[in-house]
């Protein structure tokens, strides 16, 4: 079992953040402060989707009124500026995961960077079945024989796409367990992953159990298998320090919206031989060397993969956004909502009827939980808090599977952001405290 | 609006009574006609499988099983103990009135005379993201009442 890992200390050493520091932070937020049902808003489900700082606002705001204008084509001066500020953006992101430019792909969001890699991989399979494309694109096609690893816990958005993958291409779908503590089954993880793997795809971090994934031990028996690795960082990316080359997965893919930025933008990373290797999953405009009637050439990452007028104000809103989290310092937000977890996590274990699923206090986990009240349907849990203005999620959270092999169809999420104070997380915990009486279960 | 308003009394109490609930140790009673139906709501997972009994153009048993929030239980609950007795059209007519009442948004209000115990949900129309709750069993039984007619 894991215990509570220490990140790495900055350099720069800061203090810890504390209450004082979010409260600062929270300025920052406008829309955080609201009155809601008569209370103050509680936001506490950021997993779903973060709130925007107001540098994040401004800057799309500021591109809009100073620089909007078509990148990558055009030579007149907004042109120029727009296409700068938007590449700025991209070796921004870029440096915030250690990755490199050409590597970083702008995507709506993280479903649509990991149906990227889904149809661009099917793709490779039918280039291959038709002679085009050379032996190293041969060696990436699936068909009847291989198989696709997934882990038990994903979420829709890594799950669906290799369903359909394997549907296409006749590979079979096969997934990693987790343990009743909702960690992954690392001995049958080690021999699901075998000679047949062609690509391992797991989330780093679970949006519902809150788990932090071996990654490292995932790769290895991914490299072992000579399987490419695809990896979730959805709710990694915006909430610890995330480095996708110590990592050495071959592709991982983040939102904008949850970790600070707009929504409508996402970020592929992908490595560079990979992505100059794949099939294009768009074909259009601005993604082309030479076009003929018949047929066209394609160019190298990032632009092979993003076809079309691409999510410019966006995307400099993200940078922004990656800015802001790299100023207060990702370590420091990483630490102070991983002891909000486990006040979470802690607090829930004690009340009566709750059921806090994942590891349990003490171990690693994220800044969130999820649980069940007994005899208390998630939506009256969230509805209830609701009325005391705190803002969690309910249903199944795109993970249907993971509510099945835990007995439950629904469960009430609270998930925290640098924003969050620790007297939010015990007004929560009041709040929920008070839920079985209100409703006589 | 207050939590109170919302889940009323008869609503708390009808989503602990269960009235109609049990439909496999339910036998529709002999010769009247039935209809089944099956519905979900993939967002919070609400679930109602919901039959409807009909003899003579009154129905003579509305029975169900489901899994569910509050909101839904209760509805299912006050449903079927309205629904037993009423002719098809009535039913049919109360099922159109509450439909309206729920997807008001709260500018339609509810008529006791006419919704009777269901009257109740009106606070539930208030809560967007409330309202499939609300009507998941009333649609079951309508799209029942459709075979059973």
């Amino acid at each position: 079992m894991a215990v509570v890992s220490t990140p790495p200390t900055l350099s720069r050493a800061l203090p810890a953040m504390d209450n004082a520091e979010v409260l600062r932070i929270r300025n920052d937020f406008p829309v955080l402060d609201q009155l809601v049902n008569g209370r103050p808003l509680i936001y506490l489900d950021s997993g779903a989707t973060s709130q925007n700082p107001l540098s994040v606002i401004e800057a799309e705001q500021e591109f809009y009124e100073q620089r909007n204008a078509a990148v990558h084509r055009g030579a007149h001066h907004l042109a120029v500026e727009a296409t700068e500020v938007f590449e700025d953006a991209r070796q921004t992101v870029a440096d915030f995961v250690g990755a490199q430019f050409e590597e970083t792909v702008w995507t709506s969001n993280a479903t649509e960077g990991l149906n990227l890699i889904s149809y661009a991989l099917s793709n490779a399979s039918l280039w291959a079945a038709q002679g085009r494309g050379d032996a190293r694109l041969r060696e990436l096609a699936l068909g009847p024989g291989d198989e696709i690893v997934v882990t038990e816990m994903e979420h829709h958005a890594n799950l669906i796409p290799w369903q359909e993958l394997a549907y296409r291409t006749g590979a079979t779908l096969r997934y990693i367990p987790i343990d009743d503590s909702g960690s992954l089954r690392m001995d049958q993880a080690a021999e699901i992953v075998g000679e047949r793997t062609k690509l391992l795809a797991f989330t780093h971090a679970s949006n519902v159990l809150g788990t932090i994934n071996p990654v490292s031990e995932l790769v290895a028996l991914a490299r072992r298998a000579g399987a490419l690795v695809v990896l979730d960082a959805c709710q990694s990316a915006p909430h610890l320090s995330l480095d996708v080359k110590k990592l050495d997965v071959d592709f991982a893919v983040f939102s904008g919206h949850k970790m600070l930025g707009p929504t409508g933008i996402g970020v592929l990373y992908g490595k560079q031989e990979l992505l100059d290797l794949l099939p294009p999953y768009q074909t259009g405009g601005s993604m082309i060397t030479t076009v003929t009637m018949e047929r066209a050439e394609y160019l190298p990452s990032p632009q092979r993969f993003e076809a079309g007028t691409q999510k410019i104000s966006q995307a400099v809103a993200l940078a922004a956004a990656v800015n802001y989290l790299t100023e207060t310092g990702i370590d420091r937000v990483h630490r102070w909502e991983s002891e909000l977890g486990q006040r979470m996590v802690a607090g829930l274990e004690g009340i009566d009827g709750v059921r806090v699923l994942g590891p349990a206090a003490g171990q690693d986990r994220i800044g969130l939980a999820a649980f069940d009240v007994a005899g208390v349907h998630a939506h009256d849990v969230g509805q209830f808090l609701d009325a005391r203005g705190i803002a969690v999620r309910v249903g199944h959270h795109c993970a249907q599977p993971l509510h099945r092999r835990l007995g439950l169809t629904a469960t009430t999420r609270a998930s925290a952001y640098l924003y969050n104070t620790t007297d939010d997380v015990d007004e929560f915990l009041d709040a929920v405290s008070g839920v079985r009486a209100y409703f006589r279960a | 609006m207050s939590l109170d308003q919302l889940y009323q009394q008869i609503i708390l109490d009808h989503s602990k009574a269960r009235h109609g609930s049990g439909l496999s140790e339910t036998p529709a009673p002999d010769g009247a006609s039935t209809g089944q139906s099956h519905q979900l709501n993939p967002v919070c997972g609400d679930e109602v499988t919901l039959r409807v009994a009909v003899d003579h153009g009154t129905v003579a048993q509305l029975a169900w099983d489901g899994a569910g929030c509050s909101i839904s239980m209760a509805s299912a609950s006050v449903l079927s103990e309205m629904a037993e007795g009423m002719s098809v059209d009535e039913l049919r007519s109360v099922i159109g009135n509450f439909r309206e009442v729920l997807r008001s948004r709260g500018k339609v209000h509810a008529d006791p005379e006419v919704l009777g115990d269901a009257a109740a949900f009106e606070g539930v129309a208030r809560y967007a993201a409330r309202v499939k709750c609300a009507m998941i069993s009333w649609v079951a039984a309508e799209d029942a009442l459709n075979q059973a007619a």
